[in-house]
């Protein structure tokens, strides 16, 4: 018995690495409950696509829609969004990205970046505001005064500074990011980036090839978003 | 003819050696299995983007997301429990006088010292962001190497 003693030790250890990763990773995959009634948002798959108010890229009636939840400090999410840049110019007028805001308490700057972002929508450049932010995501994400950068980017996408500097104070503003930081939640929503193809979270992984992967099924099933 | 009994048993150990020994692989199987724990939970939230693993550590989700978080698709934490779960192995069988499980768990602790000095390197001085995690992992790694090499019954 001794001798088989090291074997059962190792194995038992195995077993139970195996078997604890898989239980982990069951219950951060696992289907969310269904949500309360009243969250209309969570019902439904995607937000109405009239909102106005949505940071909608891409054509309103294209058979594909990707909805990223992102925080502007998450190194994933800058990640995730240059791919989807790329996906947007591969797929053309079949696909179109949805982005909501979702800044985590953890990242010291995302909420500010968020307003930044709502700020910048109020002019019409919620996506020029997106995309430098994401570009210079590593120079501002370790900066003291962020309100700084921020205006010096509003300035360079010809934005009114003054402006943009008012609206991100403002309540209106607020309100926007507070909004879709709930409909996020309401959707089960809890970490970014969390990334929806015609409604159908995607999981395990954020690269290119699995967005690809799973526009391609969404495209070949006609699955209408 | 070196039979399997006298690979298991060589001539040369005596008792008292032997048993301080095994005392120095239990240790060692017992920090492995500290790393295997940090490694598998690092995997797994890698695996669902569990971006929230983070916690408030400044940084931290810079090195998670980086573009050295990944080896061909595959979480370098993933190949971190793989190598820790070798080391442990490699000591539980030593720590039961396998002979030839020594060279080997010798050889896999100096290969993870050198993959953790990169690693710190990495976040040190590219990354310029640590990651708590990864430097718990380092920790584990260089007691291994230190207790491997500090003990001379283990070498």
């Amino acid at each position: 018995m001794k001798r088989f003693l090291p074997f059962l030790i190792i194995g038992a250890v195995a077993l139970l690495t195996v078997g604890t990763a898989a239980v982990m990773y069951w219950v951060k995959t696992r289907p969310t409950p269904a949500p309360q009634a009243g969250t209309a948002v969570a019902a439904t798959p995607v937000e109405a696509p009239e909102n106005p108010s949505l940071h909608v890229r891409g054509p309103r009636n294209a058979p594909v829609t990707l909805e990223i939840y992102g925080d502007f400090q998450c190194p994933s999410c800058a990640l995730a969004s240059q791919a989807i840049d790329e996906l947007q110019k591969e797929y053309k007028d079949k696909l179109k990205v949805i982005f909501h805001e979702f800044p985590l308490e953890m990242h010291q700057h995302a909420a500010a970046a968020a307003l930044a972002a709502e700020a910048a929508t109020v002019q019409g450049k919620f996506w020029e505001m997106h995309d430098i932010l994401y570009q210079y995501q590593s120079v501002w994400s370790n900066a003291t005064n962020v309100n700084y950068l921020f205006e010096s980017y509003a300035e360079s996408i010809g934005l009114d500074v003054a402006r943009f500097r008012a609206d991100r104070e403002s309540a209106d503003v607020r309100a926007r990011v507070l909004e879709d930081g709930k409909g996020g939640e309401a959707r089960g929503v809890k970490n970014t980036p969390t990334i929806f193809i015609n409604g159908t979270e995607l999981r395990t992984s954020f690269s290119k090839e699995k967005m690809r992967e799973t526009i391609d099924a969404a495209l070949a099933s006609g699955n209408k978003p | 003819m070196i039979t399997s009994k006298e690979n298991r048993f060589p001539a040369s150990n005596s008792p008292p050696t032997r048993s301080r020994s095994s005392t120095v692989y239990w240790i060692a199987a017992g920090i492995a299995l500290l790393g295997l724990a940090d490694a598998t939970f690092l995997t797994v939230a890698h695996l669902t983007g569990d971006d929230a693993v983070c916690g408030s550590f400044a940084g931290c989700s810079t090195v998670l997301g980086s573009a050295y978080a990944t080896i061909k698709g595959i979480p370098t934490a993933a190949f971190g429990a793989l190598a820790y779960f070798a080391v442990f192995s490699a000591a539980v069988l030593a720590a039961f006088r396998y002979t030839r499980a020594r060279g080997f768990l010798l050889t896999v602790v100096a290969a993870m010292f050198v993959a953790s000095l990169y690693f710190l390197y990495l976040q040190a001085f590219v990354l310029h962001a640590f990651c708590p995690f990864c430097l718990f992992s380092a920790a584990m790694t260089f007691l291994l190497a230190g207790l491997l090499i500090a003990v001379p019954t283990a070498r």
